[in-house]
């Protein structure tokens, strides 16, 4: 089929989806609901691949395209289109979209079984799926920016769905608030684009920027990438504003999968690799990416080594796993961020949907020190959790391992990198590996910690069967980007000689080589992978040893350093700083802005000049007072006036 | 002769309701009447040339010769949206005062359509002393709007209201006078035409408040200033728009206050370039500062109607700072905010307008979980807050995005801050939004569930119906508008210093 309608077709079906449901928003049939939600997804998936497919018969080169649908809008010189770009990299992210995005659809219908709102809910999820699509495909910054927007607007009523709870109200609205201070960022980055190259589309930006030489700190480019990473602090939540996306978990929990793990949230990353040409000529602005990203992944693992609600562990996590992505593209591994992109789209919607599953079976408890056993009641959500323990942690041959390693590899590897960085990268290794496992041990195995009201049970078929595939992928999602260096391997390097990394090929043309990098030694490699591994494995035994049933060494450590925990338990105070020292003073002086300048000056001043104008009006009407004498004065007074005023010029 | 007709076609109607009787009937013609002067207005379209950036359509016949002062309307793209912004709002407006204006229904109708001639001759002067009339003419249905049919302190915000705008038109009729006096003595003879105004060339020193041009310039801005409104200027705007009623308050902020921006675009700025030039960093300063201002205080208020009335004063703020941006970005985002805010500002005030029939209160505290109670009124809701924090493929995304690009191009300092308004703007309507529609039922809403029929009625599903779609059509096709001013906006940018307007010898 022709490509142009196949991306049309796979753009347009969740707007139709979402449509249809939107109109019969009231219907609580969730059967009906769902399945015109999920069909409109999966008509998406299958035009993807259609489109992967004929986009692989190509030749190397040809391998971008472009869909051009009408001008947007037009001012001065300034053009933006509504057009379609189609190249390997975003054919990646529309695999992601929309398959994970079906799996979440599918899901979904069982999880919001019981809800009476099922059409609004469907319709949400395909209006973000569209806006997703947007984001992804459009061939210029402002209509990225469109999906960016629409994305965060999804999320902001997807987390608010059940709104009558204010709290829940509560947290999407931070999310969006948060969200459009990163905008702010991203739209001056536009803005600092645009007035540097003259344009804002995707094409024209990649010739141009290899003309580009800067190193100072303030120069164009630089402090362009800085505002787009500002936009990319919001969306992807990093430090500092990375406090949205814990809150976000008071949405349903496909949403937390399929949103805020799955797709928006890695939107910042796919924008850096999507200017990667842009980013490379801007080493400092790289070097503030891989900074952030690593103090991000170090600083949320910690939080969540001492969390108690389960979606909030995998909601730091995702933080976490998402500051590993920065720090990939901050160092120029702008391949290696997108497969933990890729892969960390697997096993996180795989975790999330899990999680669901576990709340879906015990009637909405999220608090994993009530857990615990569960492994007999749900065998096959255990199964695939377990299968996305493995990925996270960095287990080879599963997902995370390859991905996470290119990553940690590539920091201590390009000259962008540094060993710091790599030292915080492995460090958060350990953290990972320590926080799932305690989840692990807390939720699934050991003791049955369930009250006697609650009767766990196995979620169905339609709940199961999407994690089943994502722990399949989960499993294999890491094969696609097998290091060359395996074949050194002593002994059975043999075997790996045939395997190619094929993200590595698909993503070829479109990723800019890191300036300056060298060859390394096998044995250089090696090392660093099996000291990772090393750290990884320590952390399992720890908490193993923390949390087992027969020493209570955890709650020791917790009352031994006391301190800490209560930091860590409390996020560091982060959130309260911010409402003490940000929020309530703004209100404050607002209030005060309207108070003394408004009411009490500028209205005040208006009066005062009214009375003197009244004043004024008296003490006029008193000179008229018809004394024809007076009168007369008045006239000699003036003329006298007017000559002297006459005879000075 | 069709803007003869565009303008004075209200009055006609206007006279005619004076002779109807009964509330249906007069209701029932005022609406069909205005949808005529709305399809009227139209025909403009058709006549329109859109490749041109001269003065179209052009009527001039002497009036007061002696002065030059003539009877001269013309429309270029500057204009042409505004003018049919005012027809396309006034069925609207008419169609909303069906519920909320139960007393003396003639008289408030006659007000609208003469305010509406008034609104329109203001947009297609060309003639400063006709300008002038229309400008001042428009306070007068406007200060009978609020002071009959408003609310308890009505008399307190018109004497507000009307003493802010006289004092700036005052100023601005000294500045007109002077005008025509300067092109007497250059040219021999009095002209009061705006063409005849922009050949002038008026001596400026900068850095001095004296100088002719700076004095000329600063008598029109304060005018234009006051009436759009801009901190700090802006204070009559929150007393009128709680006090006025719901057509009143559509009508003042959705086209009313243009007439400010409008003033800007077509005198203060063309008229006195290096002034304009000189002077730019105040304006986009106070711009700046009414935009944060402005979302900052809206963000305390208790009373809706007044947190959308100090939303106004932010978006305002956002057209001035693009018209003194002086480039072709800030001048398209200008225009198109005007629009935009037009409508989005409109239909929010309409919106609480309907809330306010039901419940009689506009106090935020008082509501909660209207989500639940109303859900159509609620969907329509938020489509309009969407548009008015300019979310993208809303109409007010491409305005406010491209008065940010100007000011960015033309000096980063208020760029950035005018920037993070954007995120105040979304702040303060959804926290308003998560109050009042959000949550468990508040007091009143409780009280609301035992009315039947109390989501929107067909009448009002009707006439929002063609904001919401105006709101995307905006939104997703913006060139379908933006293509119409092109070429005028282009002369206007690109002309700056020697601005003049031109019309085609042989037309009338």
């Amino acid at each position: 089929m022709d490509l142009n309608v196949l991306v049309c077709t796979l753009v347009a079906a969740p707007l139709l989806g979402f449509l249809i449901n939107g109109f019969r928003f009231r219907s609580e049939n969730g059967i009906i609901a769902g399945v015109i939600g999920t069909a409109s997804v999966i008509t998406s998936f299958v035009c993807s691949v259609l489109v992967w497919l004929s986009l692989a018969q190509r030749p190397e080169a040809a391998r971008f395209l472009r869909l051009h649908l009408f001008k947007w809008v037009e001012a001065g010189d300034f053009v933006a289109n509504i057009g379609f770009i189609i190249d390997p990299l975003s054919v990646i992210m529309l695999l992601v979209i929309t398959g994970v995005g079906s799996l979440i659809h599918l899901f979904s219908i069982g999880y919001m079984s019981h809800d009476h709102r099922p059409a609004k809910y469907f319709a949400y999820l395909n209006l973000f799926i569209f806006n997703m699509l947007l984001l992804v495909l459009g061939d210029n910054l402002l209509l990225m920016f469109v999906g960016w927007e629409g994305v965060g607007l999804c999320s902001y009523l997807l987390i608010g769905f059940w709104f009558t709870d204010q709290e829940k109200a509560a947290a999407g609205m931070k999310a969006f608030i948060t969200n459009r201070i990163g905008d702010a960022g991203f739209l001056l980055g536009i803005f600092m684009l645009f007035i540097a190259s003259g344009s804002v589309d995707f094409f024209e930006l990649w010739q141009w920027a290899p003309s580009v030489t800067e190193s100072a700190w303030l120069s164009p480019v630089t402090l362009a990438c800085i505002f787009l990473f500002i936009g990319a602090i919001g969306k992807s939540a990093q430090i500092p504003l990375y406090v949205w996306l814990p809150d976000a978990m008071a949405g349903p929990t496909p949403v937390s999968a399929l949103i805020h793990a799955a797709t928006m949230v890695t939107a910042g990353v796919y924008m850096i690799v999507r200017l990667n040409p842009v980013f490379i000529v801007a080493p400092n602005a790289m070097l503030i990416v891989a900074w952030v990203g690593a103090l991000t992944a170090f600083f949320a693992a910690t939080i969540a080594l001492t969390q108690n609600d389960i979606k909030k562990v995998l909601a730091y996590s995702t933080v976490s796993q998402l500051g590993y992505m920065f720090l990939g593209a901050g160092v120029g591994a702008f391949g290696a961020a997108m497969f933990h992109l890729v892969t960390h789209a697997f096993f996180k919607a795989l975790m999330f949907l899990g999680a669901g599953s576990v709340i879906h079976a015990m009637a909405g408890e999220q608090d994993i020190r009530k857990m615990g056993g569960l492994k007999k009641k749900m065998p096959i959500t255990h199964l695939t959790f377990f299968l996305g323990w493995l990925a996270i942690i960095g287990v080879p041959p599963f997902a995370g391992f390859f991905s996470k390693d290119e990553i940690l590899w590539l920091t201590l590897q390009s000259p962008l990198g540094s060993k710091m960085l790599w030292l915080i990268g492995g460090a958060t290794a350990g953290l990972t590996a320590f926080y799932m496992t305690r989840l692990m041990l807390l939720t699934f195995w050991g003791k049955s910690r369930v009250p006697k009201e609650v009767h766990p049970h196995e979620s169905p078929m339609v709940m199961t069967f999407p994690l089943m595939i994502l722990g399949l992928l989960s499993v294999i999602g890491g094969w696609i980007g097998v290091p060359h260096v395996f074949a050194e391997l002593p002994g059975i390097g043999g075997l790996f000689h045939h395997i190619p990394n094929i993200l590595e090929h698909w993503l070829d043309k479109s990723l800019s080589p890191i300036p300056g990098i060298a060859e390394a030694s096998a044995a250089l490699e090696f090392s660093a992978m099996a000291s990772t591994l090393l750290v990884v494995g320590a952390s399992v035994i720890a908490a193993v040893l923390c949390y087992s049933p027969k020493n209570n060494l955890s709650e020791r450590i917790s009352l031994k350093f006391s301190g800490l925990h209560r930091l860590l338990l409390n996020k560091y105070w982060v959130d309260e700083f911010y409402f003490s020292r940000i929020i309530n003073p703004l209100i404050e002086c607002s209030r005060g802005l309207w108070l003394y300048i408004d009411v009490n000056f500028i209205d005040r001043m208006t009066f005062v000049a009214g009375d003197i104008a009244r004043g004024a009006g008296s003490f006029m009407r008193g000179l008229q007072n018809g004394n024809v004498q007076y009168y007369a004065f008045y006239i000699v007074a003036g003329v006298v006036g007017v000559i002297m005023m006459c005879s000075q010029w | 002769m069709l803007l003869s007709l565009v303008v004075f076609l209200p009055m006609v109607f206007a006279l005619l309701l004076a002779f109807a009787r009964g509330k249906a009937t007069i209701r029932m013609a005022a609406l069909v009447l205005s949808i005529v002067e709305f399809l009227v207005s139209l025909l403009i379209l058709k006549h329109f040339d859109i490749r041109s950036a001269e003065l179209q359509l052009v009527e001039n016949v002497p009036w007061v010769s002696r002065f030059g002062i003539n009877y001269f309307l013309g429309i270029d793209g500057i204009s042409l949206w505004l003018v049919i912004l005012t027809t396309f709002l006034l069925p609207i407006t008419v169609l909303a005062s069906w519920k909320s204006i139960d007393e003396k229904v003639g008289g408030f109708h006659i007000c609208l359509f003469a305010l509406q001639t008034a609104m329109l001759g203001t947009f297609l002067s060309m003639d400063s002393i006709l300008f002038y009339v229309f400008w001042e003419l428009s306070l007068i249905p406007m200060y009978f709007i609020i002071g009959i049919w408003g609310g308890p302190r009505r008399i307190y915000a018109t004497v507000k209201f009307f003493l802010y705008t006289m004092l700036g038109s005052v100023l601005m009729l000294i500045g007109i006078i002077y005008m025509i006096h300067l092109t007497g003595k250059v040219n021999g003879v009095f002209s009061a035409s705006f063409l005849d105004f922009y050949k002038l060339e008026i001596p400026f020193v900068g850095g001095s408040l004296l100088s002719p041009q700076a004095l000329l310039f600063f008598a029109f801005a304060l005018a234009f200033a006051i009436k759009v409104p801009l901190f700090p200027f802006h204070t009559w705007l929150p007393d009128a728009h709680v006090e006025a009623p719901t057509p009143g308050s559509v009508i003042l902020a959705g086209v009313m206050l243009k007439m400010g921006t409008y003033g800007f675009m077509r005198l203060a700025i063309p008229l006195f370039p290096e002034a304009s030039v000189y002077w730019s960093w105040l304006f986009c300063l106070l711009a700046v500062a009414g935009i944060i201002y402005g979302a900052l205080v809206a963000m305390v208020q208790t009373d809706i109607k007044k947190l959308v009335a100090y939303s106004s004063v932010s978006h305002m703020g956002y057209v001035i700072l693009g018209l003194f941006a002086l480039n072709s970005y800030g001048a398209t985002g200008a225009l198109y905010q005007m629009l935009s805010h037009g409508i989005s500002t409109g239909a929010l005030f309409l919106l609480v307008g309907m809330i306010y029939e039901r419940t009689h209160s506009r106090e935020i505290s008082k509501y909660g979980g209207l989500a639940i109670a109303l859900p159509i009124y609620s969907i329509v809701f938020f489509i309009v807050t969407l548009s008015s924090i300019a979310v993208p493929i809303t109409n007010g995304f491409i305005g406010e995005f491209f008065i940010l690009l100007g000011a960015f191009a033309k000096d980063k300092t208020f760029a950035i801050p005018a920037t993070l308004g954007v995120v105040l703007g979304a702040t303060y309507m959804l926290w308003m939004f998560k109050k009042v529609f959000f949550g468990v039922e508040g007091e009143i809403v409780r009280q609301m569930d035992k009315q039947p029929h109390r989501d929107l009625s067909k009448r009002e599903l009707g006439l929002m119906l063609p904001l919401l779609i105006v709101i995307f059509w905006m939104g997703i096709f913006p060139d379908h508008f933006l293509r119409w001013s092109k070429s005028s906006l282009d002369h206007y940018v690109n002309n700056f210093s020697n601005y003049e307007l031109t019309i085609t010898p042989g037309a009338k």
